[in-house]
């Protein structure tokens, strides 16, 4: 180390130029900013590891779901001023290999700036940070350093899940233990959570190939995460192939999906997706990837010439508790002697101390009654949830939002609605408890309102319009406890103010903005309510009454005062492609009625 | 430039280093205590010039002052690399490769490789165009190849070779290519960074082998000869050609995978030549090949069939009365080295044995029983004239 000294004088005589110290005191900033919100992720008991993010100062962070998959729900995380704290799992995205999880605790954690992965070019700088080899013993990130080597990479699931799907590759050494970490750009602002490299045969070790999940994505799964669900990924209904031209051209569609009623049809060619240009098949699967299910998503696709732009509702990839037990199966111990995979999730930084019997997922590893405290306050189990108490949590807060807007518990069943069509002509509807009916200018029609609600869908080409505001009527008065089967979905994106202009055909032109959901299940027909988030207002009712059939949509806007309670004064309703109506409200009667105790 | 600050601030490194984490302080001081101070001086003074040309922003690595960013250079140096498809897919044997385009008709230069070994090479532009490639030359000294696609009237992007430029150590440079497969259809190569660590002989072996080529090669630190790899472009930070990226190569001193590109200069007058379509590429055979070369035969050796690609050679049978015979060599005898060369297939043994003239004495070490033993072999006069008949 002697050698050191004459060096550092000898360098000192080179006078360094204001600019490069500049520099270096900008890089030295970035890199303490960027330490803050990094993790050091064990398991409960101190073993494996990886890293992970915050990304809200309430504690919220990312990491990877390979990462949480041998902790199971209760984790410690080191933060880099050397405190380690409970953490609690919070959802799970096995599809992209991301978990949310929350640190447990008072005061604020030191949150990162999300930054938007798709303003990344190859050749921009990047910085990873996390616990590669588990080296910190003081919780202090590694920092690696490199740039961004390819955008919009897709990389084959490993396995039957964990496909990295439109993700960034960098130089930057990511490592055994940088799971889960964040990736962050030349600003400090989080662009990714890294988890898998390249490396073939030279070993677990980083040979210039990192990828990591793009934060774009991660923003639209953020909200649903946070449902405490274990959130499946799109599929479309429909494959597509690259032709001999290059044109990216429907090969299958199945006949019950959303994209066949959207009109899209074998042999057509899909032209955008999600506002990308399809040149490849790839590029298709890249796009596809990012979306969770359920999501809506614009296309354009092509047929003799002409184009048609549709909004098509994304699919899940795998249906009602496949995910679940996909994920139990996948985490059974490893078949000895695989192969090794050419590009692989990164295993935890430490080797597994236990034999491989006791390292089963999730819940069953860790019995609730040796969690933390603090962990056990915030853990609930349920099927098909990573986490149940999040869910909970996240229906009373979106109704107790609404119930802020107004208390509709006492106005009994019988409604009274008037308004105008947007012609002008007069509009009348009323509702009871058993049945409901509307007169519009061009006829009128009565709903029953029975033990099934599925066939239930008049007026005509609503898509039961009444049924739907029975279904609305229902959860004002019984809250989401009484209703029936209710759940937080998280938040989906659904259109900001009117849903089209007057008059027009169009899709949906309005800009969707995230709006949280909650999905309530009776009369066998799923009904999902939409809240603005800032609000508290009840925006949009969708009711679906069988997978294979078209949504009746309600889009509310104009929400004003009545008598204490906040209603919507603008209604459109949608049902397919078809605008049914676009209503203005003028009257509400609600409470002229007995108040309807003896009924609930 | 953030390098800079790195190196001029080396003794802070050095203080940090003996940080409370024991671990990591061992393993910095056993790598930087070998440092002499000299070299390192030098390498101070070598990037503060490099870095003089090149400032690439601190913020999102734009530049400030005009010239042109890592992004810039990126677009601007991708479209001139392609993907190649061809033979493999096996265990082990990527069917890919890179490939360099080095003329707007649609000229490529990449490695010559087993990947070029089939009756159909894909060739896939940066913006997604397929062609299947046409054969032009090889060099197996260099190991390079030149391929030719029909891009009609279109004007391809290319490197011109004659612009190449040369680096000197501490160099920043990048280094474009298809390593892993990762970029497909329209999808652009990827791009590694690092800097020019050496400029040295390359002394590497793929398997048992030794490279012909044995100029120099830029070492680089990045990791930059990956499967795939191979045949892609090495720039400068401005996006200059300074060389083509190797393939995979192990250094024959330590084992370790070398990163390392061929300069333009060592293969710029072969390209010229074949371009010119007046190459003939020597044989390397050819050059070790005496005149009158020995034969396995002519010793008395047969091995087994030679029925896989890379089937061990055992002697399967040991003739009369012959060399081998007199030797005292016995069938199931496992042939590792011929002369100073490991044999580790039948086909080697075949190669290796004619490089000796008819007249040589060959010296075959053979595995027997887990033994090793040598043996000089020499064919005598009149069994020479028998064989020839």
């Amino acid at each position: 180390m002697f050698a050191f000294i004459p060096v550092a004088s000898a360098a000192g005589a080179l006078e360094p130029d204001a600019e490069v110290l500049g520099a270096e005191a900008q890089r030295i900033e970035t890199i303490e900013r960027i330490s803050r919100p990094t993790l050091a992720i064990f398991g409960a008991d101190g073993q494996g590891g990886g890293s992970g993010v915050v990304i809200s100062p309430d504690g919220y962070a990312l990491t990877n779901f390979h990462v949480v998959a041998p902790t199971g729900p209760a984790m410690k995380c080191g933060l880099s001023d050397g405190r380690l704290v409970d953490a609690v799992l919070v959802g799970l995205d096995p599809g992209g290999d991301v978990a949310l999880i929350k640190l447990l605790g008072d005061g604020e954690f030191p949150a990162a700036d999300l930054g938007d992965s798709d303003a990344v070019h190859v050749g921009d700088w990047a910085y990873v940070a996390g616990n590669p080899f588990l080296l910190a013993d003081n919780f202090k990130p590694t920092i690696t350093y490199g740039i961004i080597s390819g955008i919009h990479r897709y990389q084959y699931p490993a396995g039957t899940l964990l496909e990295y799907a439109d993700c960034l590759q960098t130089d930057a050494a990511i490592n055994p233990g940088n799971s889960g970490g964040p990736m962050f750009d030349a600003a400090g602002r989080l662009i990714g959570v890294n988890g898998r490299g390249s490396f073939e045969k030279r070993g677990r070790v980083n040979v210039g190939v990192g990828y990591a999940i793009s934060i774009n994505q991660i923003k639209r799964f953020l909200g649903l995460l946070k449902s405490g669900r274990i959130v499946d990924h799109a599929s479309l209904g429909a494959t597509v192939t690259t032709d001999e031209e290059g044109r990216v051209v429907v090969d299958d569609i199945l006949d019950d999906s959303d994209a066949f009623r959207r009109g899209l049809r074998y042999g057509d060619e899909l032209v955008r997706f999600g506002g990308r240009e399809i040149g490849s098949a790839n590029t298709f699967k890249n796009v596809l990837g990012t979306y969770p299910a359920g999501w809506r998503v614009p296309m354009t696709f092509r047929r003799d010439g002409r184009e048609f732009e549709r909004v098509v509702r994304l699919a899940g990839v795998h249906r009602g508790g496949e995910l679940e037990a996909l994920l139990h199966a996948e985490h059974e111990p490893p078949v000895p002697d695989q192969p090794p995979r050419r590009n692989e999730p990164l295993p935890p930084g430490d080797p597994p101390r236990r034999p491989p019997e006791e390292r089963r997922p999730g819940r069953r590893s860790v019995p609730q009654a040796k969690m933390p405290r603090a962990v056990r306050d915030h853990y609930e189990v349920a099927p098909g949830y990573a986490n149940y108490w999040f869910n909970r949590y996240h229906q009373q807060r979106v109704w107790n939002a609404y119930l802020a807007r107004g208390d509709f518990a006492e106005t009994g069943w019988d409604w009274k609605i008037g308004g105008n069509t947007a012609t002008g002509g007069a509009v009348t509807i009323e509702l009871a408890e058993k049945s409901g009916s509307i007169v519009m200018p061009d006829g009128q029609s009565g709903a029953q309102f029975g033990l099934s609600l599925t066939e239930e869908k008049s007026p005509p080409r609503s898509g039961g319009l009444l049924a739907a505001l029975h279904l609305w009527q229902r959860l004002l008065l019984f809250g989401p406890r009484r209703f029936g089967e209710v759940y937080y979905l998280g938040t989906m994106p659904w259109p900001v103010g009117p849903a089209v202009p007057a008059g027009t055909r169009s899709s949906r032109p309005a800009e969707p903005a995230l709006r949280d959901c909650l999905v309530a299940t009776h009369g066998g027909v799923e009904t999902r309510f939409y809240f603005n988030p800032d609000s508290g207002d009840l925006v949009g009712i969708e009711m679906q009454a069988s997978d294979d059939e078209d949504p009746c949509e309600i889009y509310f806007s104009d929400v004003r005062e009545v008598d204490g309670r906040h209603l919507p004064h603008q209604w459109t309703i949608r049902h397919g492609d078809e605008l049914f109506a676009e209503l203005k409200i003028n009257s509400y009667d609600l409470a002229s009625h007995a108040p309807s105790k003896d009924k609930e | 430039m953030l390098l800079v600050g790195s190196i001029f601030r080396i003794s802070d490194c050095g203080m940090r280093i003996f940080s409370p984490n024991p671990q990591s302080a061992i393993r910095g001081s056993t790598e930087l205590a070998e440092v002499n101070p000299q070299f390192l001086l030098a390498h101070v003074r070598a990037v503060a010039l490099a870095v003089a040309c090149l400032v690439a922003g601190t913020g999102d690595a734009r530049a400030s002052d005009g010239a042109a960013s890592l992004a810039d250079v990126a677009r601007q140096v991708q479209p001139k690399v392609v993907k190649l498809y061809g033979a493999g897919g096996l265990r082990g044997l990527e069917a890919y490769q890179s490939g360099i385009l080095i003329s707007a008709k649609g000229h490529v230069l990449t490695v010559w490789s087993y990947v070029l070994d089939a009756d159909e090479v894909t060739v896939v532009l940066d913006d997604g165009r397929r062609f299947e490639a046409r054969h032009i030359a090889a060099d197996p000294l260099t190991e390079i190849a030149v391929l030719k696609l029909e891009p009609g009237d279109d004007e391809l992007p290319y490197f011109d070779l004659s612009q190449a430029v040369t680096a000197e150590p501490a160099t920043r440079v990048l280094a474009f290519s298809n390593l892993f497969g990762i970029a497909a259809g329209d999808e652009a190569v990827s791009m590694l960074h690092g800097v020019v660590s050496a400029l040295a002989p390359l002394d590497a072996r793929r398997g048992a082998f030794a490279t012909n080529y044995r100029g120099d090669v830029y070492v680089v630190d990045a990791a930059a000869n990956n499967p795939g790899a191979a045949g892609g472009a090495l720039t400068d930070s401005q996006g200059r050609l300074l060389g083509m990226l190797g393939k995979e190569l192990r250094s024959s001193l330590t084992g370790t995978w070398l990163n390392y590109a061929l300069p333009v200069r060592a293969f710029a007058p072969t390209v010229e030549e074949m371009l010119a379509g007046r190459f003939t590429p020597a044989e390397l055979a050819d050059v070790d090949r005496p005149e009158k070369p020995l034969s396995l035969a002519a010793l008395g050796i047969v091995l087994v069939p030679d029925v896989v690609t890379r089937t061990p050679p055992y002697i399967d049978r040991v003739l009369p009365d012959s060399a081998a015979a007199r030797a005292g060599l016995r069938p199931d005898d496992l042939v590792v080295m011929i002369d100073t060369q490991v044999a580790s297939s039948c086909r080697d043994a075949v190669r290796l044995i004619e490089r000796l003239e008819h007249d040589a004495a060959a010296r075959i070490a053979v595995l027997r029983d887990n033994d090793f033993l040598e043996f000089t072999l020499k064919v005598q006069a009149d069994e020479e004239s028998a064989e020839e008949k």
